[in-house]
């Protein structure tokens, strides 16, 4: 197996250099594999055989830690690649190293390739600009949760599919009659905390950690154990007692339960589309995520999972130029609608929204338009435009384990909440501390 | 009546030793001194800068009660592997050792599952005990049982020590049959003659004669149990559920790789590298004492 990676990297490299003669290599490092990883590779090849300057090289480096690990370390080892997907978790991590990257509009501008900001969605862009409106890395695929429904399963249990679920007072009561009509698993999830706790904050307008969210400093502090995000976990601790929410795990292993046509309700990201569509053979839709009834300025807007190209430092001006071309293309609105319509992720750009409106894209796949919607229908407040934190991969760890405990029942969800606040506290203090 | 061998000048001891010397000094020294130095620092991920802290990682890290948490995972953790699998494999060969026919069935067979890597192994173990698809959890289901090694504490641990155990016996298989084969056949066929029957002989002779081969297995089984584990943990449980299986080894794992803090990674690798050295002084001052060579 390693012999024959190998091999096929020596023979790679070996055309590489018969070609390359003129050309700049340019290396990007990222996170996908299976379909997202063909697609991703269809997009470089597209790019190489535009020009004959530049050639990009994509490079597979695990998963999304995965890849930020291998970057961090070949950026000690001086051997970092032009270009690292990051994913949104890892932001403030990236931000902070000032000397390891450059920011993208810097690179565009010295490249002197033409290049809007404001062409990008609002939401996704004000997620990686500093607050001066200088877009730091460019975003690339991101996706936002919805509710996914199987139909069949509402029918089998005598409750009527279309029936209103846009609150979670709703969803209680469906809950109430597909656990009465026999349903083994009404409502499963994916990715807890980034649906359950930083996507409620936020679509509930209430703060999941200070200093608007962390977007105004490094001495942010964890918020989200508010009466508002408490009552929810508890609302959910207490369906997860009674068999009403099925716990499978803390990334999206809900998804095979739901796509199996087990589960009724499934809270996912809108990126997962592609693949309940593929494997479901059942009815299902796609609605908005609920919100509390009756919590003031809810439903604000989601926010953006996902990752960004962020642009490392230490290479020559002439790469540079290259990169600057290739983000260029990438954030091209053939580029942009082809990746919304093949993945689920949001249409990123303005432009290839518009684009796959009038391409009768939403007319076709109903419910592919409701993740852009639950982010663009309200502009964002401080506490809606993201989250911009230190260490965030462990403190989900941690946010993860206290979920974990309410829904065996060993906590409730106040004393998880307190505690995940506290413990996450302490690996804020300690990033500020390495970082400020 | 101890044998010496004596060299004429140091050239040849020196240039005999020199390879050994050499690779433990790149590859255990220098490393290890590298982990006490930034065990001292508060790095930033990308090594931009970095702030000398002196004990200030250590305060912080038995501070947290997590960590000392930690300690106790671990030593539950090692103590069942080391036992579930030098035990079985313990039964398994003494069952090998009394076979006349296909004992070489037997042995190739067992000998297998120490070829699988431990993530590997944790992906198997993980696949079949599955809350939802898992093989062995549905048939649990079937016997009325609700596994979930999601939530349950004590399920998870057993499913790591259960996946880290089962290639290891292996390894301690082989071991303790060449051992049980090296016992001379008189010896056991006199007390037979004796009137001692199979427990009897196991216990007094058997056992103790063996005990060389326990004790170094004994010694490397533990080590297992703290380094080699990782790759299990990480595949089944993540360290979860709230921390129940995150053993030392994990953390610094967790902490340097995962959380980027590489200043508090490197302190614990430096207090794993003190439990580990004490433990195994420890056990050659005392257990080896019982050791019948």
């Amino acid at each position: 197996m390693k012999i024959k990676t190998l091999g096929l990297a020596l023979a790679s490299s070996l055309v590489l250099t018969g070609t390359a003669y003129a050309q700049t290599e340019i290396q990007w490092w990222h996170a996908f594999t299976g379909r997202l990883g063909d697609l991703l590779a269809e997009q470089i090849d597209q790019f190489n055989a535009s020009q004959s300057d530049y050639v990009v090289v994509g490079s597979h480096k695990g998963n999304y830690s995965e890849t930020l690990n291998a970057g961090i370390a070949a950026f000690r080892a001086g051997e970092q690649p032009h270009i690292m997907m990051v994913f949104e978790v890892g932001t403030a991590t990236m931000m902070a190293a000032k000397g390891a990257v450059v920011p993208v509009y810097k690179v565009m501008a010295d490249a002197g390739v033409p290049f809007d900001a404001d062409a990008y969605m609002g939401a996704v862009k004000g997620y990686y600009t500093t607050p001066e409106g200088d877009m730091l890395s460019l975003p690339y695929n991101s996706s936002t949760p919805v509710l996914y429904v199987n139909r069949d399963a509402f029918s089998a249990a005598g409750l009527d599919p279309d029936m209103d679920l846009s609150t979670w007072q709703n969803v209680g009561k469906a809950l109430d009659g597909l656990k009465a009509g026999g349903s083994t698993c009404p409502l499963t999830t994916a990715w807890q905390s980034w649906v359950h706790l930083e996507n409620m904050s936020t679509w509930h307008d209430v703060p999941f950690a200070t200093k608007e969210n962390g977007f105004g400093g490094l001495d942010t502090e964890l918020a989200f154990n508010g009466p508002v995000q408490v009552k929810h976990i508890q609302q959910m601790g207490d369906w997860a007692r009674d068999g009403k929410f099925i716990y499978a795990g803390r990334r999206n292993e809900g998804g095979a339960n739901f796509r199996a046509g087990e589960c009724a309700l499934f809270t996912e990201s809108s990126a997962g589309y592609a693949g309940v569509k593929k494997e479901a053979k059942f009815a299902f839709e796609i609605r908005t995520l609920p919100y509390w009834d009756g919590v003031d300025g809810a439903p604000q807007n989601t926010i953006i999972g996902g990752s960004s190209l962020w642009v490392m430092a230490g290479k020559t001006a002439d790469e540079y130029k290259g990169v600057g071309q290739f983000l260029a293309f990438l954030s091209t609105s053939d580029i942009q609608a082809k990746w919304h319509q093949n993945t689920g992720y949001l249409p990123i750009t303005n432009a290839a929204a518009d684009q796959t409106k009038a391409e009768g894209f939403y007319e076709k796949n109903p419910g592919t338009d409701i993740a852009g919607m639950q982010m663009t229908s309200k502009a964002p407040t401080a506490n809606s435009k993201g989250l911009r934190l230190g260490s965030f991969d462990q403190i989900r760890g941690i946010i993860d384990e206290e979920l974990e405990a309410v829904w065996s029942g060993d906590k409730t969800a106040q004393e998880a909440m307190d505690s995940a606040v506290e413990r996450g506290n302490v690996l804020l203090r300690r990033f500020e501390q390495a970082n400020g | 009546m101890e044998k010496r061998v004596t060299f004429k000048g140091w050239m040849l001891p020196l240039c005999l030793l020199a390879p050994q010397v050499i690779i433990t000094a790149v590859f255990f020294f220098y490393p290890a001194g590298q982990a006490v130095w930034q065990s001292m620092f508060i790095p930033d991920p990308f090594g931009l800068k970095s702030q000398f802290v002196g004990f200030g990682n250590f305060e912080f890290l038995l501070s947290d009660r997590y960590y000392r948490a930690a300690f106790a995972t671990t030593a539950i953790f090692s103590g069942l592997v080391t036992v579930v699998s030098m035990g079985l494999a313990l039964y398994l060969a003494v069952l090998a050792d009394r076979l006349i026919k296909g004992s070489g069935v037997y042995r190739t067979l067992l000998i297998w599952p120490y070829a699988v890597a431990p993530a590997v192994a944790g992906v198997l173990w993980l696949f079949m005990f599955n809350t939802r698809v898992g093989v062995v959890a549905w048939y649990l289901g079937l016997l009325g049982y609700d596994w979930n090694h999601v939530l349950n504490e004590a399920e998870a641990m057993g499913l790591v020590v259960a996946a880290s155990s089962w290639g290891r016996v292996s390894y301690n298989f082989l071991f303790f049959l060449a051992g049980l084969q090296a016992i001379p056949k008189s010896v056991i066929e006199a007390a037979a003659i004796d009137g001692a029957r199979f427990w009897t002989r196991f216990r007094t002779i058997v056992f103790p004669l063996l005990s060389p081969t326990t004790f170094f297995l004994l010694v490397v089984n533990i080590v297992y149990a703290f380094f080699e584990t990782f790759g299990v943990i990480h595949t089944i449980t993540s360290g979860g559920p709230q921390q129940a299986t995150t053993i030392l080894v994990y953390k610094v794992f967790a902490d340097g790789f995962v959380g980027q803090d590489l200043g508090s990674s490197a302190a614990q690798s430096v207090i794993l590298l003190i439990v580990v050295g004490a433990m195994t002084i420890i056990q050659f001052k005392f257990v080896e004492r019982r050791v019948h060579y």
